[in-house]
């Protein structure tokens, strides 16, 4: 049977970290489940954990009271999802929705930068590997910003 | 005895006629025209030239296995492109060509291929989709990655939903209205997803350069060699036999020598202004 200790260590935001920071981390997580169509968070609640998706799409959304809700960015399984828990005020910029059933892990904000705190080099670790996320994610906005498909023949 | 006709040279566009069209997004139809001159191969282009507007280099993007009619996808982007989208069927183009080199069909059997195809990049690979499905036995694991601006600016989708049943086609959209149900994000986000392996993979790229340049970088991260990509580049291509030198790009011409190259040969002209 598949351990969170397990899953954890499988994941690429995990990837190449010690075992033990591995097993730290797994210690703050633990499985979950969203059925199809229910809001894993809303902007502006509590940010008080982040998920990294097993099976299933997750769409990262804007609300908007003239067009409804706008998706900016779809996640699926091996994404990892949220980084608000990391930040002060600690709360949710995006909605995040499931678009279908979804398996998870879930992480506890607060008890990972508890351990943070403890081991700063667990935290150096985990904000080196948010950091690295953020910057990708920056980098795919930029792109999507530049609307390359909406000019030249191609 | 009446005199022969010259035979008509690479400058010479001879008469083609449409034998049919469709509208597949708000600015690109596809054309097809009866059959002229050699046969042709996957990346290959050829010169359209719609009379009284202009010639325009456009990508074959039909099946090979269909000699019966040559097709093109064309967007709508100046006099010539719009006057060709606006062609009916029983009107003449001009067509010179096939011209150029082509995608590495052969070098990658056996192999996992990643087809990575931006707006209306996926014409030219195309064929290569209809190769790789008719012959999917020849190849490894086979991805076609394609990104869009929005969902009706998606090309051929009744196809994507059909080439499905014989390799993973993923697509996403970099931005949608409400109700849509497919993915959010650029082409490159879709590499992480894809099951091949990267050192034995061969990728096809193809789209505007900017989103070439990031599809490469993403590609040369998840440890795919430059030189085991290829990548369809455009140019300003005039006479398309390597004589005016408008499209020149250091020591090539992407006419003559592309406009399929090896993406190690090219790269670096996606890094520098101007050229």
């Amino acid at each position: 049977m598949l351990t969170v200790a397990d899953a954890v260590a499988g994941f690429r935001v995990f990837d190449g970290l010690p075992r033990r920071y591995q097993d730290l981390i797994a210690g703050c997580a633990r499985f979950v489940r969203f059925d199809a169509g229910v809001a894993i968070f809303l902007e502006g609640q509590p940010a008080d954990r982040f998920y990294v998706l097993r099976q299933g799409r997750v769409t990262l959304e804007v609300f908007s009271p003239e067009r409804g809700r706008i998706v900016v960015q779809t996640l699926r399984s091996g994404d990892a999802l949220g980084w608000s828990w990391l930040f002060p005020p600690y709360r949710w910029h995006l909605d995040a929705f499931a678009r279908e059933p979804v398996a998870a892990v879930a992480f506890d904000g607060a008890c990972l930068r508890g351990k943070s705190h403890a081991d700063p080099e667990l935290g150096y670790e985990l904000m080196g590997r948010f950091g690295q996320l953020m910057l990708a994610r920056l980098q795919a906005t930029r792109l999507q910003l530049l609307d390359v498909y909406a000019h030249g023949s191609r | 005895m009446a005199a022969a006709e010259p035979a008509a040279g690479p400058l010479t566009p001879r008469p083609a006629r449409v034998l049919g069209r469709r509208r597949e997004t708000r600015d690109s139809t596809t054309i097809w025209l009866e059959p002229i001159g050699a046969p042709w191969l996957p990346g290959q282009f050829n010169m359209l030239y719609a009379f009284g507007a202009g010639e325009v280099p456009i990508s074959i993007s039909g099946d090979p296995a269909r000699p019966d009619r040559l097709v093109h996808t064309v967007r709508s982007v100046g006099l010539a492109s719009a006057a060709l989208c606006r062609l009916r069927r029983g009107q003449y183009a001009g067509v010179r060509g096939p011209f150029g080199s082509t995608w590495p069909l052969v070098e990658a059997r056996g192999r996992d291929v990643l087809v990575v195809a931006g707006g209306l990049g996926l014409a030219p690979l195309r064929p290569v989709v209809y190769e790789l499905c008719r012959h999917r036995r020849d190849y490894g694991r086979v991805a076609l990655l394609y990104g869009a601006r929005t969902p009706p600016d998606l090309l051929f989708t009744r196809e994507l939903e059909r080439w499905r049943s014989r390799i993973d086609v993923m697509v996403t959209v970099d931005s949608a209205a409400p109700g849509w149900t497919g993915d959010v994000g650029v082409v490159g986000s879709l590499l992480s997803r894809a099951a091949f392996d990267p050192a034995g993979a061969v990728a096809m790229v193809c789209g505007p350069e900017v989103m070439m340049r990031f599809a490469l970088a993403d590609l040369r991260e998840l440890g795919v060699p430059e030189p085991a990509t290829w990548i369809s580049m455009e140019r300003n291509m005039h006479c398309a036999v390597g004589l005016c030198g408008h499209c020149q790009l250091g020591p090539a011409f992407v006419c003559r020598d592309g406009p399929v190259f090896r993406a190690d040969a090219v790269a670096w002209a996606l890094r520098v202004r101007e050229v």
